[in-house]
């Protein structure tokens, strides 16, 4: 049998997990080497998903390239044609009006609770429990109605243009969110008696995938992979945009660096997301969507770049024009990838189900990796 | 109180009266072979639609409902796609053994039924190590996972054998650790004479906290001898796809499903003779109004009864909690459950030479 | 004391088991608060929101006259060349050429719903339509053209 293939000479056995796996979420190659249960080496293999979308968008106009980011990471695809759109005003030297400056905001805060729901759906049928998936999709299906409502698409909304959004908000827009967040207040103790609370939840968690501080920002690590380490990344803090420095709200920090830390940021980074709505959602200034921009646009020549806060961390965009109609080059800096390379340093002498818990923590979009 | 016995006994003379002993056994014999390979079907087909029924309504949502009225023909359905799928073999399996795993499942889990009391009278083999038996029987169970595991030739399943190995080992400890201090309680093995011992009262009431702590322990020892989560880590589908039987279709999957479900009808039937009386019907001590009213409730009603409420606590325990690790699983037998189940026997054997319980 | 701490951490995850448990019996014995929807079924009730993205439409109105003027800019603003403008040349009654669309095709299986080109057309001639049931066993009829046969341009639009 040794002979075979799939044994290392030390007698270790290579698994492939992946890139068809349940705990995957996608198409994720990993090439586990394990000693019994125990994880020697873990190594991703990327390439499954490769779009080009960076190519892709060299061809595009700085209008329809936009629309290309949706795909990327597509549970903040919001905040990802933020990001492009930030990015092209820049270089347009734009003014957005600040009722889609609100707008942009606050849809992105629905994103990201939106997406840190799924997260917790799908991290918890990771470990094994079913029921959690079902109650976190409940709160994520009200947000993708409001967003149905407003930007006419559940996931790929496209909502964003530059210099503003596309159309106004929905009349039931402020209503609506005012339910949600009712429901959400309400359902929220529901999560800790579920899962948060759970005794065998927390001892899956704890001190599982250790990542310390200093390897968070040497493997580049940002959002709430590095913030549960204590490291402070938080991009609407550090370099607010668009009304993020009029609003109050907290930058989560937790300290631990174990898998409980990367799970508690992002369940308060929710309460924090709610708190933002809150803020915004009376105070929606009168005024214009839409910035008035040339029908076609062309950037000046030069090297422009733009950093968001997605759900997954710091997203960002660089764009270099020569002066035409479309990018000369766009590069992605997309959070997903850094925080995938943390995976080995972290999952090495844990067990094989701890592995599972390190990548749900981690909160892995493979098409964000991949582009 | 109508019971069985009449009409096993009519059989029994009917066939008697025409064909020679020999022949006659036979063709019991093969009744009841009928007998319980219908109960099989009709188990199969009652727990899978229970299971999907119940986790339905605790993730809001409404489970099957096009099959049928209410939903209720939707395992049949199910039944008949997977034995009109193709029974793949891997190439590099090793090709009996990987055949014969799943009938050796479901083997285990038919000769498991052989002692077990349905209703008063109602019972294939009232042996007079009944208990013992059911123990004994039920450790074959892992070898038909670990021949599952081993032959797939898959690396997934192996693995999900090898924990279901360690597993059912560690766990039998603690389950059998249970039912002996009821056995201790009763003074004996077989099955009719621990029913018996309930008659003015089931042991979970008559024994005290001692028997509330086995009652418990055994619950979740079998739990995790039937691979149910929390414990299903033989299974495991985030990890290992679907561990032991990850290269198994068809009706030699079904087979497994079958034998998983029918092994849960079993433990919670074991688990309900033991603890809740089987087929006994509640009687309070000396009551005899009272007990005669619940005399009036056939006693296969009180045994399913009882049965499909311990079935239903298994359930709910699947649709609520998280998978537990392989070595929490047996931090949790080995530090927690054998340590309390050894020293609540301790308490249940000065409880019964003191004669404290009721 | 090891022993009380050993009680209490027993007592600690019993409780917590607890919890969980009476949450997920409080939705098995309320049915009340199930949000499956029965799609097939509740297709009469189904209200999508009107803004929905489903496919490009022109509409015409009842004399089988659209808006469209054969400008091409909602098939230069489509990432995808989702739309292709076929044009032709109308005669007018006095004799002058006058450009017209003779086909607007539209591949709906290019389409990413983006609004775009909805965005761009100056004249309002094409909308979102709130369909949602595009699957067909051809991949053919999936490729439409927007404009009736026979339609003309609405007078008044240029």
């Amino acid at each position: 049998m040794f002979e075979e293939q799939g044994i290392t000479p030390e007698g270790d056995l290579i698994v492939n997990v992946g890139p068809q796996h349940p705990a995957t979420h996608g198409v994720l190659h990993l090439v586990i080497t394990l000693n019994g249960e125990t994880i020697k080496k873990v190594e991703p293999h990327l390439g499954y998903i490769h779009r080009s979308i960076e190519k892709m968008c060299e061809s595009l106009s700085y209008r329809q390239f936009i629309y290309v980011t949706s795909r990327m990471d597509y549970l903040s695809a919001h905040i990802n044609n933020h990001a492009c759109a930030l990015c092209v005003e820049k270089g347009l030297q734009v003014e957005v009006p600040p009722k889609a400056q609100v707008i942009r905001v606050l849809l992105d805060e629905l994103t990201r609770i939106a997406s840190h729901e799924l997260w917790w759906g799908a991290m918890a049928m990771d470990i094994g429990a079913f029921t959690p998936f079902f109650h976190a999709f409940r709160e994520r299906e009200t947000i993708n109605d409001i967003m149905e409502e407003t930007c006419g698409a559940r996931l790929t909304m496209n909502f964003m243009m530059p210099g503003g959004v596309m159309q106004d908000l929905h009349p039931n827009f402020q209503a609506r969110v005012k339910s949600f967040i009712q429901q959400y207040k309400h359902k929220i103790g529901e999560y800790a008696e579920l899962l948060t609370g759970n005794i065998i939840f927390k001892n899956r968690m704890k001190n599982v995938g250790v990542l310390s501080p200093e390897d968070a920002i040497s493997y580049g690590c940002t959002g709430p992979t590095a913030r549960g380490s204590g490291v402070s990344c938080d991009i609407r803090k550090l370099y607010p945009y668009e009304v993020y420095g009029q609003v109050d709200f907290d930058e989560i920090l937790e300290t631990g660096g174990d898998s409980l830390s990367r799970y508690m940021v992002r369940i308060r980074e929710m309460q924090q997301s709610i708190r933002i709505i809150e803020q915004l959602i009376d105070g929606i200034p009168e005024g214009d969507f839409q910035a008035k921009t040339k029908a076609v646009l062309k950037l000046p020549k030069g090297e422009f770049y733009q950093r968001v806060e997605t759900a997954r961390g710091e997203l960002g965009v660089y764009i270099v024009s020569e002066g035409g109609t479309t990018p000369y080059r766009i590069k992605f800096r997309s959070p997903g990838f850094s925080n995938l390379s943390v995976l080995d340093r972290i999952a090495r002498g844990g067990k094989l189900g701890d592995l599972v818990a390190m990548m749900g923590t981690l909160d892995l979009v493979i098409p964000d990796i991949d582009r | 109180m109508w019971s069985f016995s009449g009409l096993a006994t009519g059989i029994d003379a009917w066939l008697t009266q025409r064909f020679n002993p020999a022949l006659s056994l036979t063709i019991e014999m093969v009744l009841a072979g009928i007998a319980v390979i219908t109960l099989f079907a009709v188990l199969g087909l009652v727990l899978v639609l229970m299971e999907r029924k119940v986790s339905a309504w605790m993730q809001i949502r409404l489970g099957p409902n096009r099959v049928g009225p209410k939903g209720i023909l939707q395992s049949l359905a199910d039944t008949l796609k997977l034995l009109v799928k193709e029974g793949l073999t891997p190439n590099s399996a090793d090709k009996l053994l990987f055949n014969f795993a799943p009938f050796l499942a479901i083997i285990v889990a038919m000769l498991l039924m052989a002692p077990i009391a349905f209703a008063k009278d109602l019972q294939l083999w009232d042996l007079n190590i009944g208990v013992l038996y059911i123990s004994a029987v039920s450790s074959i169970m892992v070898i038909s996972i670990l021949i599952a595991g081993w032959s797939s030739n898959n690396k997934y399943s192996l693995m999900g054998a090898m924990r279901s190995g360690a597993q059912i080992v560690s766990y039998e400890l603690s389950a059998g650790l249970s039912v002996l201090s009821v056995v201790v309680l009763v003074g004996s093995l077989q099955v009719s004479d621990i029913i018996k011992s309930q008659a003015d009262g089931w042991w979970i009431f008559k024994g005290h906290i001692p028997m509330v702590v086995s009652f418990v322990t055994f619950i979740i020892a079998v739990t995790a001898e039937t691979n149910r989560a929390p414990f299903d880590l033989a299974e495991a589908e985030s990890e290992l796809t679907a561990g032991f039987h990850t290269e198994y279709s068809g009706m030699k999957f079904a087979l497994f499903f079958l034998a998983e479900y029918v092994n849960v009808f079993i433990v919670c039937a074991v688990g309900a003779t033991l603890f809740l009386g089987g087929w006994m019907p509640f009687h309070i001590g000396h009551w005899q109004g009272f007990n005669h009213v619940m005399d009036y409730i056939p006693s296969s009603l009180w045994f399913f009864g009882k049965t499909f409420l311990l079935i239903f606590v298994i359930m709910w325990f699947r649709w609520t909690f998280p998978r537990l690790r392989i070595d929490q699983l047996l931090n949790l037998e080995w530090k927690y459950l054998l340590p309390i189940s050894m020293v609540n026997l301790l308490v249940t054997t000065a409880m019964a030479i003191l004669g404290w319980h009721f | 004391m090891f022993i009380t701490k050993y009680i209490q951490e027993v007592w600690g995850a019993v409780r917590s088991l607890a919890t969980g448990l009476r949450r997920t019996m409080y939705y098995f014995t309320h049915h009340k608060e199930i949000i499956t929807q029965q799609y097939p079924d509740n297709r009469e009730t189904l209200v999508l929101p009107e803004r929905f993205k489903g496919e490009v439409i022109m509409p015409h109105d009842d004399k089988n006259e659209h808006r469209c003027t054969g400008c091409t800019a909602c098939e230069l603003a489509c990432p995808n060349g989702t739309i292709k403008v076929i044009t032709k040349f109308d005669i007018k009654p006095e004799g002058k050429k006058k450009k017209a669309i003779d086909k607007l095709v539209y591949h709906l299986e290019l389409c990413t719903m983006c609004n775009l080109c909805v965005q761009a057309c100056p004249s309002d001639a094409i909308k979102m339509a709130q369909t949602f049931e595009h699957s067909v066993f051809d991949r053919g009829l999936l490729t439409k053209i927007l404009n009736n046969p026979g339609s003309k341009i609405m007078d008044g639009v240029e």
